[in-house]
C-alpha cells in the first residue's frame, strides 16, 4: 500500500487557529474530536442525514461528517463549544434549549443548537413551520421536536 | 411524625429546567466515544453479508499484514467466551448458542465474523476491507409466515420447523363466550419491524490492567449493573474484578436494555492485547445488528354482543424472533398477550404465542416492548366492531371500560389493574377536540368528497416492573443517600437514567425531603464502581421504582436526622422545617449542616446510633402500575396522492402524580413521535434474501420536525396505590396511545371507500393504491 502522505492546515476553531498535518481522508468532524478534542460535536450517522455533527463553517451550518479536513483549510470553524463567551455565560440559543427542554439525552443537541442559530440568522422573525422546515436536515429521537420548536421561537423572542 | 410542616415552595410538581443540560448543550459531556484512553486501539468488525451462509474459510494475512494492525481475531479465537445471554426462560424455549464471533454459519446480515484492531480507526477500517472470508450462501428465509410454512429453509438446521418457542394463555370461557356472542369479527393485524435508532450509536471501550486483573468496560447501555454481571460470565472474570461505567448515553429506548455480542468482544480484545481498546458502532450497523422491535403477525378475534358489550378476545401472535435471542427477545410478546384485554371489561381471552426463527437481527425490547403491538391490536378490533355495529368508536369505548369503581381490577389475563378512571380520560379528551363539533365538520367534509378521519385510542400500559417473581431480572430499584459531613446530599442511583432527566426529579424529592436546595444535591448513577447494585432504566420504571427507593431511603435518613437534631438541641422530639431542625417547644434550632458535621465528628450520638448519615434502600413494588390515556387524531388524506395531514393531536394522559410536568411533556411528545413514526413512516424491510433494504437513514423514515404535528396534551391524575410517590411512569405511553389512534383516524378517512384495516406503516404510496383500487 502506498504511504499516506499529509497535508498542512490551517483553520480557526472557535476563535482559535490551528495548524494540523492530515491526512486528505480525515473527515472534518474527525478533525475536530479528534485532533482537536472537542467532542461536543456528534458522528450520528456518517451520511449527513442526522445532522449531529453540525458546525457552523464560515457562517454556514454544515455537516461535518462530510466534509474532508482538508476542505476547511483556510475556514472559520464555529463548534458548540464556542458558543458561550469566554466567561461561560451561555448563548441565547443555549439557554433556550435549557429553559424548554429542548433536550434530553442530548446527543443530537450540540447540533439542534448550531442549526437553530442558523435559522434565526436566516430569518429573525420565523413561524413555527419555518423553524420545522429549518430542522430538517437534523434529526432527534427523544423529543418530538415540539420543545426544540418552542426553543427556537424563545430564543427569536429573546432577539438571540 | 407528629408535627405539621408547613413548606410552599415544594419543587415536587414543579416545571424545574434540568440539572444534567449545561453539559450538554456546551459539548463537555462524555459520550462513549468521547472516552480516551491512552495507547487507546481501534476495532472494526467484518459482518456477513449474506442472510445465511456457511463460512468455508477466512484469509486475514493481508489485513494482519497492514502497517497499524495489531490484531484480527475470528470465531475459533473466541470460541471460549460465553455466548450472547438470554433472560428469559419459557417451557420448551430454544435457544441457540450465540456466539459473539460466528464460528462455521452466519445467521444474518451483518452477523459478526472477524475483528480487526488497530492504532488508528481508520487503518482499522481499511484492514477490515481486506479480511476475505470465502462464504457459501445457502437459502434465507425472513417472512414469519414464509418461515413457518412447510419447505421452508431452516435458520437453525436443528430446529426445521423454525419454531423458537410456543406459548398459550387461557382466561375465563372464551369458547363459551364465542358461542353466545351476536357478533364474531376476524382481523390480521401487522406491527412491522422497528428500528429504535437511539441518536447515540452503541459503542465500547474495554480496559485490562493484567497486574489486578481489573477490567473496565465503558458501555452505553440502559442496565449497567446487569451488563457487569452477564459480562462477568461471558468472559470467565470474577465480577468484582469488572468496572462498567454507562457514561453519558445517547437514548436507548429499549435496544440498550441489552447486552451484545460486541461488549464481549471488546473485553476480550483488551484483555488479549493488553491495550485499551474502542469499538464504536457506525449507523448502518446499528440498523443491521442492533436489536429491533415490533415485529408481529396478529390474527385477532372479537366476540361481541349487538348492543356493543364485548365478551371475548381471541389472539394467535406469530413473533418475528430473527436468528437469536437477545436479553428478552422471547419475553417480548408475553407483554403483549398480559395487555390484550386494554382497558375493557370482558373476562375471557385465549392466546397463543408462536416465536418464530428467521434470518434476520433478533427483535427484543423497543419503547413500549409488547404493550404496543397489543394495544394496536385491541384498539384496532374496538374500531372494526363499532364500525360493524355502526356505532360511534367513543360510546363502544365508554361502554366497555372497567369503571372506577372495580380497582384493583383483575384481568383475564392475570394482571391486577392498580388504579384508574377511564371514562374521565376519555371524556376530557373528548372535550378538548369538541368531539361532537369534530363530528359534524367530518361529515361536512365528507358531503364534500373529502377524505377525513377521526381515530381514537384508549390504551393502558402496564409499567414500572417489578415485583421480581415477574421480571427477569429483579423487579427491585436501589438508592443510597449520602449526607455529606458539609451538609451536601449525594444520591447514588441504581437505576440507569439515559435522557429521562432523573437527575433532576430525584433532587426535587430530595430537596422536598430534607428541606436542602436543589442545588446542594447530586444524584449519580451508571458506574458500578460507585453505585451498589441496581436494576436500570427501561419499562417507565424508573422513576415509580428507584424513586420511590429513594423515597424510602430519604424517611429513614430523615429518622436520623431528627435524632441527631433532637440530641444537638437537647429536645425530646424535633421537627424538620426547611433546612433546619427545630425544638417545637423551645424553638431553638439547629441547621441541618451542623448536624451533618456532628453526626460525621462522632464526638456525642444518640443512644444506639452509628457515625455517619448515610442510608441505602433496595426497594421493591407489590404490584406493577397501570398508566393509561386517550388519544385523538383528525387528520385529512389527500385523495390524488395519498398524503396524510394530521389536523389535530390530542393527549390525555394519566400517568399518576406527577415530579416534573415539563419532563413528562418532553416524554411524552418523544413517545407520540416514535408511535407514528410506527404508524406512518417507519419500517424495517429485508428482502428474501435476508438483506436489510432500509439499513439507512436515507431509506429508513424517520420522523422529522417538519413531519411531526403539534401535540396538544393534557392530564388527569389517578395516583398508583403501588408506591408512596404514586407514580405510574410516562416513558412508554406516548408511544402506545400514539400508533392506534393515527391508523383509527385513517381507516376513519377511508373507511367511506370501504376500508376496514390498513397494515402500518401508512405510506402515501398505500393509501394511494387503496383509493385507486376503490375506484376501479
Amino acid at each position: 500500500m502506498t504511504p499516506i502522505t499529509t497535508r498542512s492546515i490551517t483553520v480557526s476553531v472557535n476563535g482559535v487557529s490551528h495548524t494540523s498535518q492530515v491526512e486528505p481522508r480525515l473527515l472534518l468532524i474527525h478533525y475536530l474530536r479528534e485532533t482537536l478534542g472537542l467532542t461536543g460535536s456528534h458522528v450520528g450517522c456518517e451520511t449527513s442525514l442526522c445532522g449531529a455533527c453540525t458546525v457552523a463553517l464560515d457562517g454556514k451550518a454544515i455537516k461535518s461528517c462530510s466534509m474532508f479536513a482538508i476542505q476547511a483549510d483556510g475556514s472559520k470553524i464555529v463548534t458548540v463549544e464556542g458558543l458561550a463567551d469566554s466567561s461561560g455565560r451561555l448563548d441565547p440559543m443555549q439557554e433556550a434549549f435549557w429553559n424548554e427542554h429542548a433536550l434530553q439525552c442530548g446527543f443530537c443537541t450540540p447540533g439542534m443548537i448550531m442549526v437553530s442559530k442558523q435559522i434565526l440568522e436566516r430569518n429573525p422573525n420565523p413561524s413555527d413551520e419555518q423553524i420545522r422546515d429549518g430542522l430538517d436536515g437534523n434529526l432527534c429521537r427523544c423529543t418530538g421536536y415540539q420543545h426544540i420548536v418552542n426553543a427556537v421561537r424563545t430564543a427569536a423572542k429573546a432577539g438571540a | 411524625m407528629g408535627t405539621t410542616i408547613t413548606k410552599t415552595d415544594k419543587l415536587v410538581g414543579q416545571r424545574v429546567r434540568r440539572r444534567e443540560d449545561p453539559r450538554l448543550i456546551t459539548g463537555t459531556a462524555t459520550y462513549v466515544e468521547d472516552v480516551k484512553l491512552p495507547d487507546l486501539h481501534h476495532a472494526v468488525i467484518v459482518r456477513s453479508p449474506h442472510g445465511a451462509a456457511h463460512i468455508k474459510s477466512i484469509d486475514f494475512s493481508k489485513a494482519a499484514a497492514l502497517p497499524g494492525v495489531v490484531a484480527v481475531f475470528v470465531g475459533r479465537d473466541t470460541k471460549d467466551v460465553g455466548g450472547v445471554v438470554c433472560g428469559v426462560e419459557l417451557p420448551g424455549l430454544r435457544k441457540p448458542h450465540h456466539h459473539i464471533l460466528a464460528i462455521d454459519r452466519v445467521y444474518f446480515v451483518g452477523h459478526p465474523v472477524a475483528v480487526v484492531v488497530a492504532t488508528d480507526r481508520y487503518i482499522a477500517a481499511d484492514a477490515a476491507d481486506l479480511v476475505e472470508v470465502d462464504y457459501e450462501p445457502t437459502r434465507a428465509v425472513t417472512d414469519v409466515e414464509k418461515a413457518l410454512a412447510p419447505g421452508s429453509p431452516a435458520v437453525h438446521p436443528e430446529w426445521p420447523d423454525n419454531i423458537a418457542f410456543t406459548f398459550h394463555q387461557n382466561g375465563g370461557d372464551t369458547d363459551k363466550a364465542f358461542a353466545e356472542a351476536d357478533v364474531v369479527l376476524k382481523q390480521r393485524i401487522t406491527s412491522q419491524r422497528l428500528v429504535p435508532n437511539a441518536m447515540e450509536t452503541r459503542g465500547v471501550v474495554a480496559s485490562w490492567h493484567a497486574g489486578d486483573r481489573a477490567l473496565t468496560i465503558y458501555t452505553s447501555t440502559q442496565i449497567p449493573h446487569l451488563a457487569r454481571s452477564i459480562l462477568a460470565g461471558m468472559l470467565g472474570l470474577e465480577e468484582n474484578r469488572l468496572r462498567l461505567i454507562a457514561p453519558e448515553v445517547g437514548g436507548g429506548f429499549g435496544s440498550k436494555l441489552n447486552v451484545y455480542a460486541e461488549e464481549a468482544l471488546a473485553a476480550f480484545i483488551a484483555m488479549k492485547i493488553g491495550k485499551p481498546v474502542k469499538w464504536i458502532e457506525t449507523r448502518r450497523e446499528n440498523f443491521m445488528v442492533t436489536i429491533h422491535g415490533r415485529g408481529h403477525v396478529d390474527f385477532y378475534e372479537i366476540a361481541a354482543r349487538r348492543d356493543g358489550t364485548i365478551l371475548g378476545v381471541k389472539l394467535k401472535i406469530i413473533q418475528d424472533i430473527g436468528a437469536f435471542h437477545q436479553l428478552l427477545t422471547p419475553a417480548i410478546p408475553t407483554l403483549s398477550v398480559l395487555m390484550m384485554p386494554g382497558l375493557y371489561n370482558f373476562r375471557n381471552i385465549q392466546a397463543e404465542i408462536v416465536g418464530t426463527f428467521t434470518n434476520c437481527v433478533p427483535t427484543d425490547a423497543y419503547r413500549g416492548a409488547g404493550r404496543p403491538e397489543a394495544t394496536h391490536g385491541i384498539e384496532r378490533m374496538v374500531d372494526i366492531l363499532a364500525a360493524e355495529l355502526k356505532m360511534d368508536p367513543a360510546e363502544i369505548r365508554l361502554k366497555n371500560f372497567v369503571t372506577k369503581d372495580q380497582f384493583p381490577f383483575p384481568t383475564a389475563t392475570g394482571l391486577n389493574y392498580d388504579s384508574g378512571d377511564y371514562a374521565a380520560t376519555l371524556n376530557k379528551a373528548l372535550e378538548m377536540t369538541n368531539y361532537k363539533q369534530l363530528r359534524a365538520d367530518q361529515a361536512k367534509a365528507r358531503a364534500e368528497g373529502r377524505l377525513v378521519g377521526i381515530g381514537i385510542c384508549t390504551y393502558g400500559e402496564v409499567s414500572a416492573f417489578g415485583p421480581s417473581p415477574a421480571t427477569a431480572a429483579g423487579g427491585w430499584e436501589s438508592a443510597t443517600v449520602k449526607i455529606e459531613p458539609s451538609g451536601k446530599v449525594t444520591v447514588l442511583t441504581g437505576s440507569s437514567p439515559h435522557g429521562q432527566g432523573q437527575e433532576t426529579s430525584y433532587a426535587q424529592i430530595v430537596a422536598d425531603e430534607l428541606g436542602v436546595g436543589i442545588d446542594d444535591v447530586l444524584v449519580l448513577h451508571g458506574d458500578t464502581s460507585i453505585v451498589q447494585y441496581g436494576i436500570g432504566t427501561f419499562g417507565s420504571r424508573n422513576t415509580a421504582v428507584g424513586g420511590s427507593a429513594l423515597y424510602y431511603a430519604l424517611q429513614d435518613l430523615k429518622v436520623k436526622v431528627k435524632k441527631m437534631g433532637a440530641l444537638l438541641l437537647e429536645a425530646d422530639e424535633v421537627e424538620l422545617i426547611g433546612d433546619q431542625c427545630r425544638d417545637p417547644k423551645t424553638g431553638k434550632s439547629v441547621a441541618f449542616a451542623q448536624i451533618a458535621g456532628a453526626a460525621y465528628r462522632a464526638l456525642k450520638l444518640p443512644k444506639d446510633t452509628d457515625p455517619g448519615l448515610v442510608v441505602t434502600k433496595f426497594w421493591e413494588p407489590s404490584n406493577f402500575t397501570f398508566p393509561f390515556g386517550a388519544h385523538i387524531v383528525s387528520s385529512e388524506v389527500d385523495r390524488e396522492t395519498g398524503e396524510i395531514t394530521i389536523q389535530r393531536y390530542v393527549a390525555v394522559d394519566d400517568i399518576g402524580n406527577i415530579i416534573n410536568p415539563l419532563l413528562v411533556d418532553g416524554q411524552l411528545h418523544g413517545g407520540v413521535a416514535q408511535g407514528l413514526g410506527q404508524a406512518l413512516w417507519e419500517e424495517a424491510v429485508y428482502d428474501d434474501n435476508g438483506q436489510l433494504v432500509t439499513g439507512e437513514f436515507m431509506d429508513y423514515a424517520m420522523p422529522r420536525a417538519r413531519m411531526m404535528p403539534w401535540i396538544e396534551s393534557a392530564h388527569t391524575y389517578t395516583p398508583s396505590p403501588v408506591n408512596p410517590l404514586g407514580v405510574k411512569g410516562v416513558g412508554e405511553a406516548g408511544t402506545i396511545g400514539s400508533t392506534p389512534a393515527m391508523v383509527n383516524s385513517v381507516v376513519d378517512a377511508l373507511s367511506p371507500l370501504g376500508v376496514r384495516h390498513i397494515d402500518m406503516p401508512l405510506t402515501p404510496e398505500k393509501i394511494w393504491k387503496l383509493i385507486a383500487g376503490s375506484k376501479s
